[in-house]
This record gives C-alpha cells, sequence and structure tokens, in this order.
C-alpha cells in the first residue's frame, strides 16, 4: 500500500496531535494507578451511615497528632453497605479499617477477612476490654478470636410519653410484660386511630429483643438448627403477636408509618420501641416544650426488668490492610472517652465502655440514663454468619401470624423450617471441619 | 477475493466482545448454578460443592418462587396490557389533525421516561400514602373511602402497576407515533371517499399497518415488565406480606443481599427460559397475525 501524500505542515500537526492524545492517555493511566496504589501514610476508612458525617470532625485532631497519617473517608449508605463490603472482599479492594455492624461480624469473620485483634489490645494502654460491657465486647470475639473493638451501642428500649402515662394514673414507666400490656390497653383507641405503640412490622429488632429476653437461646446445637419452636421463643411471638390483635399496634411497615417522630409527639403512639440515635432525633423534631412530654425507659420482661439487644457497630482492620499499625491507631483514638463524648455530642451515638459514659453531656442526661441501666442487661444475637439471614426471614414469618394467616406455633415451626434451610451448609461445613469451630455458641 | 474469510474478519470484533462480555459470563453462571456457591466458597473454594440440578428443583420447591412468579405475571398480565393502551391512545390524540401544542404534550408525556425510577418512585410512594397521600385525597373528595395502597398486599400491585404505566407510556407512544405518522394519508383519504367511518378507519387502516410496531412494542415491554425489580425495591420494599416480590427482586434478595450466587443464577436461568418462551410464542403468533 502506498502512503497518501500528506503535506509536511499537516503531516507535523498530526503527528503532534497523535503525541497529545498518547502523553494525556498515558497520564490517565498513571494516575489511575496513583489512585489504587495509596502510599503507606494513607489510611481509607469506611464508614456506614450517619457516622460518617460526625466522623469527619473527629479526624482532623487525629491528623494533628499523627503527622504521617492521612485518613480518606468514604461513606457507604447502609442499604448497600453489607453488598459493598462483600464485593470488596471478592474484589480484593477492601479499605484498611472500617465500621461495622457487629451481626456483620461473624460473616466477615467466617471469610477470614478480617485481621485478629487480641495481640494488639493486650499492650494498649487506652483499649482496656474490662471498661467495655462485656455482652457488647463479646459480640467482637469470633470462634474464640477477637475481631472488633466496639465503637458504639445500639440497643432498643422504650421511648414513651410519660405526661400521658401519668393523665392515665400511670407513674412510673413499665417494668414487666403484664404492666406494659396493662398500659397498652388503657391507651389505646384503634377507632381513633390512636395506638399503644408503632412496631414496624418489617423491622425485625423488636421481636428480636423480645425474644432475647427469653432463656432459651434462638439456635441450637452449636449453631445448626434453629430453636424457634422453644417455650420461650413462642412466649415473645405470642405476645408480639397479641400486641397487634388487641389493636394496641397498627400492622404497617415503617414505609407507611412516614414520620412516627410528629406522631408520637401528637399521641398517636404512647410507645415507641426503637435505639438511641431518637433521643436526638426527637429533640431535633419536636418542640422544646415537649421536652418534658417523653422519656425513656428499659425493656420490660416477661417477669420484671428484661434484657435487649446487644447490637451496634464495631471498628475492624481488613487482613489486606496495607497499614495496620496506622489503622490500630486511629481505633485507639476512636476509643478514646473524650473522643466517645464529641461523637455523642455530635450524633448521639452512645459510647460502648463505662467510662466515656462519665463525660458530662451523657453522665447529665436523664434520658440516656435508661440506656446506660439497660446495657447492664443485653444479650448478644448468635454468632453464625447466616444470622442476618435468619432474623429476616423470622421477621417475614411473623408479619405473616401478625396479618392472621398463621397461628403462633404454625409460625414458630415455619421460622424453624426455613433457619434449617439456610443452615444447611453450615451444619455440612462443621460436620466436615473445614472449619475449627468452637461448640459453646 | 475469497467472501467468507473476510466476513468472519468483520464480524470479529463484535463476536468477540460478545463472547468476552456475554457469553462466557452466561455460561460462568450456569456452571454457578450448579454448585452451591456461597459465602463459605467465596472464603475457600474447597467449601464449594457440585450439587447438579438441585437449586433448580429446590426453586420449584419454593412457595417464594411460584409467589414471585405469580407477583411478576401479574404485573405483566395487567400492566402490558394496560400500558399499550393508554400509550397508543396518547399516540392517536397526538396524532390527530386537531390536537394543538403538539410538541408541549409529547415533552410532558414523555417526561416520565427520562427521570430516575428511584427519584419517581420515591415521590409515589408519597403520593400513595394512606393517611396523608394525595391519591387518598383525590379519592376523598369523590366519595371513596381511603384506601390503603402500600399496606394492603392486594393493593400494593395495583399501586406498582399504575406507578409502571405512567412511567412507561411515553416511550410507548413515541415509538407509536412515528408509526402512525408511517402510514400513508392516501388509504386514510380512500377510506373517507368510500364513505368509512372513524371507527373503521381505525379498525382496517390504522391497526393492521401499526401491527408491526404494535408487535415490536409489546415484545419489548413484556421482556421489561419481567424484569420488575426497581419499582417494589423503592417504593415497596417486596411488602407488605411479600407481595410484591417479583422474581428479579428474589435473585437480588438471593445473589446480592445473601450472597448465595448458586441459587441467584439458578433463578436467573428459569426467569430467562420462560421470558424465551414467552417472546417466542409472541412472535408465533404474530407473525401469523401479520401473513393473515
Amino acid at each position: 500500500m502506498k502512503k497518501p501524500a500528506v503535506p509536511s505542515s499537516l503531516r507535523k500537526q498530526l503527528l503532534c496531535a497523535a503525541w497529545r492524545v498518547m502523553v494525556s492517555v498515558l497520564m490517565s493511566v498513571s494516575l489511575a494507578a496513583c489512585a489504587q496504589r495509596t502510599d503507606k501514610h494513607t489510611l481509607t476508612f469506611w464508614t456506614i451511615g450517619r457516622e460518617g458525617e460526625a466522623v469527619t470532625q473527629l479526624l482532623p485532631e487525629f491528623e494533628r497528632e499523627n503527622p504521617g497519617i492521612h485518613v480518606v473517608l468514604q461513606q457507604l449508605p447502609l442499604s448497600a453497605a453489607h453488598q459493598k463490603l462483600l464485593t470488596a472482599f471478592a474484589g480484593d479492594s477492601t479499605p484498611d479499617i472500617t465500621q461495622l455492624g457487629n451481626t456483620w461480624l461473624p460473616e466477615l469473620a467466617a471469610l477470614g477477612a478480617l485481621e485478629p485483634l487480641q495481640t494488639r489490645v493486650k499492650p494498649s494502654s487506652i483499649i482496656r476490654p474490662d471498661d467495655y460491657f462485656p455482652s457488647i465486647w463479646s459480640t467482637n470475639v469470633y470462634e474464640g478470636v477477637l475481631y472488633g473493638v466496639p465503637w458504639y451501642i445500639d440497643t432498643r428500649l422504650l421511648f414513651y410519653r410519660s405526661d400521658m402515662l401519668k393523665a392515665l394514673g400511670f407513674d412510673a414507666p413499665p417494668r414487666d410484660w403484664r404492666e406494659w400490656r396493662r398500659m397498652l390497653a388503657a391507651l389505646s383507641h384503634p377507632g381513633r386511630g390512636i395506638y399503644g405503640i408503632l412496631l414496624p412490622t418489617n423491622e425485625y429488632e423488636q421481636l428480636m429483643s423480645l425474644a432475647l429476653q427469653q432463656p432459651d437461646a434462638l439456635l441450637r446445637d452449636g449453631g445448626r438448627y434453629g430453636n424457634f419452636e422453644s417455650v420461650g421463643f413462642k412466649r415473645a411471638l405470642s405476645f408480639y403477636v397479641d400486641t397487634f390483635r388487641l389493636h394496641q399496634a397498627p400492622p404497617i411497615t415503617n414505609i407507611e408509618a412516614g414520620n412516627p417522630w410528629e406522631e408520637f409527639g401528637r399521641g398517636v403512639y404512647s410507645f415507641y420501641f426503637s435505639g438511641p440515635w431518637n433521643i436526638q432525633e426527637f429533640r431535633k423534631r419536636l418542640p422544646a416544650a415537649a421536652e418534658t412530654q417523653w422519656n425513656t425507659a428499659p425493656l420490660p420482661g416477661p417477669d420484671g426488668p428484661g434484657a435487649s439487644v446487644a447490637g451496634g457497630s464495631s471498628l475492624v482492620i481488613f487482613r489486606k490492610a496495607r497499614n495496620k499499625q496506622a489503622a490500630w491507631k486511629l481505633i485507639e483514638y476512636l476509643s478514646r472517652p473524650d473522643v466517645q463524648g464529641r461523637f455523642y455530642d455530635l450524633l448521639g451515638d452512645m459510647p460502648p465502655r463505662r467510662s466515656s459514659w462519665n463525660q458530662r453531656s451523657l453522665h447529665d442526661d436523664p434520658k440516656a440514663q435508661a440506656f446506660r441501666e439497660q446495657l447492664e442487661r443485653v444479650k448478644p444475637t448468635p454468632p453464625v454468619p447466616e444470622w442476618e439471614q435468619i432474623a429476616n426471614e423470622m421477621q417475614l414469618v411473623a408479619a405473616q401470624a401478625v396479618a392472621g394467616n398463621l397461628t403462633v406455633d404454625q409460625a414458630a415451626a415455619e421460622i424453624d423450617r426455613r433457619a434449617d434451610r439456610i443452615l444447611e451448609k453450615r451444619r455440612w461445613m462443621l460436620d466436615h471441619a473445614h472449619h475449627p469451630t468452637d461448640e459453646n455458641l | 477475493m475469497n467472501r467468507q474469510p473476510a466476513a468472519w474478519l468483520f464480524l470479529a470484533p463484535a463476536a468477540m466482545v460478545l463472547g468476552v462480555f456475554f457469553l462466557l459470563p452466561v455460561m460462568g453462571a450456569f456452571v454457578l448454578s450448579l454448585t452451591d456457591y456461597d459465602l463459605y466458597a467465596l472464603a475457600d473454594l474447597h467449601n464449594l460443592r457440585f450439587v447438579a440440578l438441585s437449586n433448580y428443583w429446590a426453586l420449584l420447591h419454593r412457595p417464594l418462587f411460584w409467589a414471585a412468579l405469580g407477583h411478576t405475571v401479574y404485573f405483566v398480565a395487567v400492566g402490558v396490557p394496560l400500558s399499550m393502551l393508554v400509550s397508543l391512545c396518547a399516540a392517536l390524540l397526538l396524532h390527530s389533525p386537531l390536537a394543538r401544542c403538539k410538541p408541549l404534550f409529547r415533552t410532558v408525556l414523555f417526561a416520565p421516561v427520562v427521570t430516575t425510577v428511584v427519584a419517581v418512585a420515591v415521590v409515589w410512594r408519597y403520593l400513595f400514602n394512606t393517611k396523608y397521600g394525595l391519591v387518598n385525597y383525590m379519592l376523598g373528595t369523590i366519595g371513596i373511602h381511603p384506601i390503603d395502597w402500600l399496606g394492603n398486599p392486594h393493593w400494593a400491585m395495583p399501586a406498582i402497576i399504575l406507578f409502571a404505566v405512567w412511567k412507561n407510556l411515553g416511550y410507548n407512544m413515541i415509538i407509536m407515533l412515528a408509526g402512525l405518522q408511517a402510514i400513508p394519508s392516501e388509504l386514510y383519504e380512500a377510506a373517507r371517499m368510500d364513505g368509512a367511518s372513524a371507527w373503521r378507519q381505525f379498525r382496517h387502516i390504522t391497526l393492521p399497518m401499526l401491527a408491526p410496531t404494535l408487535l415490536m412494542v409489546g415484545i419489548l415491554t413484556i421482556s421489561g415488565y419481567f424484569q420488575l425489580f426497581a419499582e417494589p425495591y423503592i417504593i415497596t420494599e417486596g411488602g407488605p406480606l411479600q407481595s410484591t416480590v417479583s422474581v428479579l427482586y428474589l435473585m437480588y434478595d438471593e445473589g446480592f443481599k445473601w450472597w448465595n450466587l448458586g441459587s441467584a443464577s439458578a433463578i436467573a436461568f428459569l426467569l430467562f427460559a420462560i421470558m424465551f418462551a414467552v417472546t417466542e410464542l409472541m412472535l408465533r403468533v404474530g407473525r401469523k397475525e401479520v401473513e393473515a
């Protein structure tokens, strides 16, 4: 083939343009490579949900104290976090350190994605395990190995309208289920759209908290089978379902509930079964004058004060982290009582260690006291990677029972059936011992 | 010059792209659907078991799969005819010589198509709210009691169908409008001279001339509607009582929420088989109609 004759000036221009394209392509490739290969002074930190914004205000001080370390923060929305973490693991692109809900911790620990932290905790002068609430600490131990340090706690208890209770002659919040049921009956007027309590039928935390109050474990035989046909779980499920059948709670999901804070303020619900972040949420959304109308109370149990769930988020380091030493420094910084106090002020996330609770703002807040009391009485969920899925199925079946499609006995049997199906692989794993495990769940 | 190798040479780039980005992943997914690939297998491939067809077998024995299939078929069976009917009416109105401000209406009716599903789905969630929603407020003004759109298992799917019809109205309408404009006006002139009424003109000129377009729009809409996902994902999250869980929603939950990629792949292949069968059936019927 003969080259077409191109005037030399044009050829020069073409050459020049080609060079420019080449150079810019090369540059963008190398830039991408730079972005990929973070140097060892950069720490990538993933947060989930609301914590990301508050933590940006805590990081500058950390970087001042540790001039060599630069923290790159990435905020994941809660709805996408689980998927993103697993995808990152599958794609070998995990960050150095992440916030991790403690029900997800067994899952990532089972994957072998997390760095054991026992050897780092031992010499630490800042993180002292005996200062932490023991049940919360234990959720970070999977098969005898410590994988995370609790960052904040999330337990569920009762928000209640103290003024409405008082008007009906109840001077104190309920201590046990019987008393609670009496109050719910007195407070509910379904004909006028007034209900004692809001229990969104698509949230599993409420039923799970009631179930954790029972002496029976939720799974049996070392997490091989569901234990939902136990007397205890059926008692919890009956109490839950009865609340709807007696029209003391509307059978709606949190999608329809829309704005529960305002409705609580208007007295549509007198009880609200939720977590610590709602203290600030109520203060923000209700007028200041309403502050004296509501309070928080520990969860009433079947006979006397009951347990609740030992939920919360932890900080974990990934096994493939490039800079584990710096990551550990960040964990230590975020675990300091004074930093945790500021974290509470910023966001209302409650600290997992007792000494942090001596900070003024927490210590003096009357609405936080119920949480402080509840924290001495919390129970962890079964530490199996499948728990999140089992809890979801439990709630789907419970919603069927609420709708009247299943009796309590049928529902319990159905939850067991679904849990056993989900746990099939785990049973196989345990029996074939690919996976050393302790049997004392 | 030999034409055969040259043809292959020209096909090669497209074939390679298809092979690498389509055929290989599909074959990979099929192999995956014969295993119990899950979290444990992700951690260590020794935990992977070959289970042959038992993923498919288990699915066929799972009530939720049949329920999801039922919801999807319901959505397709009601949604597609409704959507096409509404689009056709809109296209006919826009095509009418009497219509004024055509560009404006064309834009307005097409606007929902270019909006983000997620954003408008959130808005519709508010519209459908039982207590405060605009839909129930409007129904209230004509004396209809509030409907628990998103809380009642019987009403949630109709709510989603309404949303989907509104969302897709413009797209089908534009294609049908193009089809209408391609019909030669002489046919109508001749019919008018023969004294044909408007209805008979529509029945004997517009519909037959539009048939190929309608068939294509129908196939596109059906295959799109079978992949129902974003609407229930945003508006109802599959509820109430899982009454809006579609097959694709089930697959998403299995695969990306719980990481059971083996059984999720099996769902994908079952859905593919169903869609393939339906499309094939439609093409055959359509061909016969056109020939007849």
